[in-house]
């Protein structure tokens, strides 16, 4: 899962690319840019650029490990064997969605640990969905459907984005994330051939997680300020509202089929524009839960952090196990 | 289809529960576990385990003709009716822990998968296929943790001895004799209990002892979860997973 990580500004925001290191450099990387090809890790890359690569991919990476949580909150309470095991494995996904990611951002001369520290040190920014609490089992459902699915719309065009490592690790993490969606889908299709009950719980789940995932796609275009210049590098391909309208045309007939509806008196189909309107987005509440002001973010962390030094004696003994193996090797030699 | 035979349909449930039970303690660790390829393998094996209990269980159903499911007996059976082993269900712990307790279940899942492969019941046969590679990994795993751990630092060492204390006088448990177990062997299903012993002790001890870990000795301890008389972890641990099942009653999911 991803969300609007290119447009979270950093506590000390780039200023942008920096005066021309080398112009000789630079001049075949926009030639390589304009021509939609792709930068490797080898390449030559202006410092901006692989700083601001190494802030997206962290995040997303840091959203798909956190994402775990909410989602893992429901394993042990599956209603079936079946559900507990798709479950499962999609949690599972997500930790090699986060494997993958971190995988490619280390081609670019960080390490896991010092992204990992600075997660756990709040430094880095993780997707703010994942703040919020997973209530009912219809949230798995729902979760699927409309944060993953938005997760999807944000990320196919990141699967063409002008760094290869990224852009190959985007393909694999889509695929994997279209199943989701439809199992999490195919979960709400079943709770509401069921009773009045499961039906409410995830109307309850939809005008709880609605609002959340049409603000996964970031600010709007005229307020996210590192979009321009992600757009000519190729990292980013497609605007956050004409993505987000993409989203609302495409859900909103999932919606009749499963038969919710979604919490915006003001969202109807606008045959003019041939697209579908909808109500004023709450930024201050956005804003709020990616700044990290609610105790959903203060929970989400500390599990991160506690699992983190509770693992720690685990990894020094593997460490130290090595470190053992290797001189004893060292010494029958 | 022939009468039931209870000392049959006792073996299997056995079996499944052992997987059920263990598998839902591993997935616990799902997003809490000290590196990310360790979420990703403790992920794996519950899902193993599940998928396990999952063909067990339904074999289970069809063996008693009552048209009972894999979800009915999981999720509607109270504790005195299971009949895993103590040792699945005890709480995970430290990593320590729960790599000891994989470590000593999985070595035992190999042995008794490999004798089922030949059992005169063809489903269980088959479900020994399938599940020996994944109980074979499960103990490969996990003994190269013991060892690590075992034979890491001073910390860990303790922390894994201490763990192998704690755990040890439960795997007694695994060859208690039942009194269905004459039978069952009688019948070609599968191995009595007891004959696993020395065969498990053989692999088990070895990797013990390059871990630098002392083998406790037998004390007089006993544990009777397969026999319906379980720890009070158990209780616990089916009210979490047998949650929605039991609040609606009737619901598909």
């Amino acid at each position: 899962m991803y969300t609007q990580a290119l447009d979270v500004p950093q506590q000390n925001p780039d200023k942008g690319p920096r005066a021309v290191e080398n112009p000789e450099y630079q001049a075949e990387f926009d030639a390589k840019i304009d021509a939609g090809g792709y930068i490797e890790a080898k390449d030559w890359m202006p410092e901006a650029y692989r700083k601001t690569l190494v802030r997206q991919i962290s995040q997303h990476a840091h959203s798909e490990i956190v994402g775990m949580l909410p989602e893992g909150n429901w394993i042990t309470r599956a209603p079936t064997l079946k559900r507990k095991a798709i479950l499962l494995a999609k949690v599972q996904d997500e930790g090699g969605h986060g494997l993958y990611l971190y995988a490619a951002a280390e081609t670019l001369g960080v390490s896991r640990d010092e992204l990992l520290e600075a997660l756990h040190t709040g430094r880095a920014k993780y997707s703010s969905i994942f703040n919020y609490p997973t209530l009912t089992w219809a949230d798995i459902g729902v979760i699927g459907w409309l944060v993953d699915g938005a997760a999807i719309m944000n990320q196919i065009p990141l699967c063409k984005c002008s760094y290869g490592p990224y852009a190959r690790a985007m393909v694999r993490i889509c695929k994997e994330e279209s199943f989701h969606q439809r199992q999490g889908y195919d979960l709400l299709l079943a709770m509401m051939k069921g009773t009045q009950e499961q039906r409410e719980m995830v109307q309850d789940a939809v005008n709880r997680w609605w609002w959340p995932s049409i603000m996964m796609f970031g600010p709007h275009d005229k307020d996210s300020p590192n979009s321009a210049q992600s757009s000519r590098w190729g990292i980013k391909r497609i605007s956050n509202d004409d993505l987000r309208q993409k989203f609302v045309d495409a859900t909103v007939e999932q919606a009749k089929v499963l038969g919710v509806t979604m919490p915006d008196p003001e969202l109807k189909w606008n045959a003019e524009r041939g697209h579908h309107d909808f109500g004023a987005i709450d930024w201050d509440e956005f804003w709020n839960v990616v700044n990290g002001h609610g105790q959903g973010n203060v929970d989400r962390l500390a599990a991160r952090v506690k699992a983190w030094e509770d693992g720690a004696w685990v990894r020094e003994a593997a460490l130290e196990h090595e470190r053992k193996r290797a001189a004893r090797e060292h010494q029958a030699a | 289809m022939t009468t039931p035979n209870p000392a049959h349909i006792e073996y299997v449930t056995r079996l499944g529960d052992n997987a059920l039970i263990l598998g839902q303690r591993m997935s616990e660790w799902c997003g809490y576990a000290p590196v990310l390829e360790e979420d990703m393998a403790l992920a794996n094996m519950s899902l193993d385990l599940i998928g396990q209990a999952r063909m067990l269980l339904t074999r289970v159903g069809q063996l008693e003709g009552k048209g009972r499911d894999e979800d009915q007996l999981a999720f509607l059976r109270t504790e005195m009716l299971y009949r895993n082993l103590t040792l699945c269900e005890l709480p995970n712990a430290d990593f320590g822990r729960t790599m000891v307790r994989n470590f000593l279940f999985a070595s035992f899942q190999v042995l008794m998968w490999e004798r089922l492969l030949a059992s005169s019941d063809t489903e269980l046969a088959a479900i020994a296929a399938k599940s020996i590679k994944e109980a074979r990994y499960h103990a490969q795993h996990a003994g190269d943790w013991v060892v690590r751990l075992g034979d890491g630092t001073s910390e860990s060492h303790e922390r894994t001895q201490a763990a192998l204390d704690y755990l040890w006088p439960y795997t007694a448990e695994f060859f208690a004799a039942t009194p269905s177990d004459e039978a069952v062997a009688a019948a070609g299903i599968g191995p009595a209990w007891s004959e696993l012993e020395a065969a498990w002790e053989a692999v088990v001890v070895p990797v013990l002892n390059e871990a630098t870990l002392t083998v406790p000795a037998r004390t007089p301890f006993k544990s009777y979860g397969k026999f319906g008389r379980h720890s009070e972890h158990l209780g616990h641990l089916l009210s979490e997973m047998q949650y929605l099942q039991r609040t609606y009653p009737g619901a598909q999911w």
